[in-house]
């Protein structure tokens, strides 16, 4: 098996597609952080203009941890998009190159070169979140500084203390990883379904763009399905930014408000990944590769 | 001819009442002269934010003040919330300006004392404040409540405790209360689509009123404050 990941991971990372992902991420980074360092005050008053009709707000709101913040809520929605290019092409690449018969005749058995491949393609969509992390985070807490994360929601402003910040990240990008292997699972689904690369990474991209779709929209109709669709739980890694506040409405170092919808979504999103995975070894399984 | 004869005569009969009000209601001016013992304080003390829209934990703040009325809220590390305008509308910003007049307006019960209700009206337009109400313990000489309306930022009701330092008129707990206004953002700027809130969570955090509570541990009196500080 691990010869099988060695394999496979040297043939993502020789592919110059791989880096389109880490190029795009990295270049649209580095844009917004340039955005908003040189323009980032009328940005922040623009957010803080009915806060700022009856209260004065003291300190570096515009520190590293917001903007990771809003660069997450940006890319987090579109990543997905980019994993796909690379996981949805793992066995149809193959299957259309001609090489997956030449796969299956080795020693090892379908089952293993499936999960090889998944776990590969699983690094690659960890690296690539790592790189994100490490750009989004720790670049701009080193461009921006840190200070307390003075959070605007729709309805309501969350101010959590500096020292009580980076776990929060830790926690969301570990989340974040999971929401990150369902797609990979699912591109990895289409592309064992189909013999061609092009087909997987659309039909990957189309069911993100239409269960995000789904799962944005408020209609009640929509409301029966939208609990079992992975793509609402994908952007629960906000939960872990919302903190719980006691009787006198002080805020509760190191809380966070609703534990129970992470744990909800990471079920329903572990749940999507054996699904997807499984059906995948099936069907490869099944595959015909002689005609 | 005659009716400017009359209205210089008003005006001066409103200069000279307005100086002999200010000065002449004693209750006041026991309070001035209690205020006036201190010249500059830096107080320790621990905020607390509580806004229906805010969820804000404890923060250690200090507290700087020098005579006449510089007053400035610092947290120690990280962002500090403060009413816009209100923190500055203390009662040694009312007093020490001694542009007002003092009118008497009878008194009231306040958790179990007999205070004297007291409105000031100032005589500079060019302040802040249109008329505060105070409230004030005459055995004492110390002011337990006050209510400000501003020109521009609303009303503000602060109220006091005192302990250790209240021979110098230096609360150990104050609290800003003032009127919040309503908070939206689009979801469309947030980006939290799909996570609405129900309409009656929504009504609840609207329309109420915020306070900011600062609990006062230590004070340093008189030792000097540098106006580097405000």
């Amino acid at each position: 098996m691990k010869a099988i990941i060695s394999i496979e991971l040297y043939k993502i990372f020789r592919r110059p597609r791989t880096y389109i992902a880490f190029g795009a991420i990295a270049a649209l980074i580095m844009v917004i952080q340039l955005g908003l360092k040189m323009d980032g005050q009328s940005y922040a008053a623009f957010l803080m203009k009915d806060i700022n009709d009856t209260l004065t707000v003291d300190g570096k709101v515009l520190n590293g941890y917001l903007i990771c913040y809003i660069l997450l809520q940006l890319l987090l929605v579109h990543v997905p998009l980019l994993v796909a290019l690379i996981a949805a092409d793992m066995i149809s690449g193959e299957a259309n190159l001609g090489t997956l018969r030449l796969l299956f005749t080795t020693p090892y058995s379908r089952t293993q070169w499936v999960m090889g491949k998944f776990i590969a393609a699983s690094i690659y969509t960890i690296v690539l979140l790592i790189w994100l992390a490490f750009l989004a985070l720790f670049v701009s807490m080193w461009v921006f500084g840190t200070d307390d994360l003075f959070l605007m929601k729709s309805n309501y402003v969350v101010l959590i203390q500096e020292k009580d910040v980076l776990w929060r990240y830790v926690g969301a990008f570990v989340f974040a990883s999971f929401s990150l292997l369902t797609v990979t699972s699912l591109g990895f689904l289409m592309s064992s379904i189909s013999n061609n690369s092009i087909g997987p990474i659309v039909g990957t991209m189309s069911a993100i763009v239409f269960f995000t779709i789904l799962s944005t929209l408020n209609i009640p109709l929509f409301s029966v399905v939208k609990p079992y669709l992975f793509t609402t739980h994908m952007n629960n890694w906000k939960e872990f930014f919302d903190i719980k506040v006691n009787e006198n409405n002080e805020a509760i170092y190191g809380t966070i408000l609703n534990v129970a919808k992470i744990k909800t979504s990471l079920i329903v999103l572990t749940l999507h990944i054996i699904l997807f995975v499984t059906a995948s070894v099936i069907i490869t399984k099944r595959k015909d590769i002689l005609s | 001819m005659k009716r400017i004869f009359i209205h210089g005569l008003v005006l001066i009969l409103l200069f000279l009442s307005n100086n002999v009000i200010a000065q002449v209601d004693p209750l006041i001016e026991k309070v001035s002269q209690k205020l006036a013992l201190v010249n500059d304080y830096v107080a320790e003390g621990v905020m607390k934010t509580d806004v229906s829209f805010i969820k804000a934990s404890l923060g250690k703040v200090k507290v700087y003040f020098k005579k006449p009325n510089l007053l400035k809220v610092k947290k120690e590390g990280g962002i500090s919330l403060l009413p816009k305008g209100g923190v500055s509308v203390t009662i040694n910003s009312l007093l020490n300006t001694k542009q007002y007049i003092a009118l008497p307006a009878g008194t009231q019960q306040y958790k179990g004392k007999e205070l004297r209700v007291i409105k000031l009206v100032p005589t500079d337009d060019k302040l802040d404040w249109v008329i505060s109400t105070l409230w004030i313990d005459p055995t004492d000489a110390l002011v337990y409540k006050t209510f400000t309306t501003t020109k521009e930022n609303g009303s503000y009701e602060i109220t006091m405790e005192y302990s250790s330092y209240a021979n110098m008129g230096l609360p150990s707990k104050i609290i800003f209360a003032f009127n919040t206004k309503d908070y939206k953002l689009p979801n469309g700027i947030t980006l939290e689509f799909g996570d609405e809130d129900p309409v009656s969570k929504q009504k609840a955090l609207k329309n109420k009123k915020g306070s900011i509570e600062i609990t006062y541990t230590n004070y340093v009196i008189n030792k000097g404050v540098s106006n580097s500080m405000f």
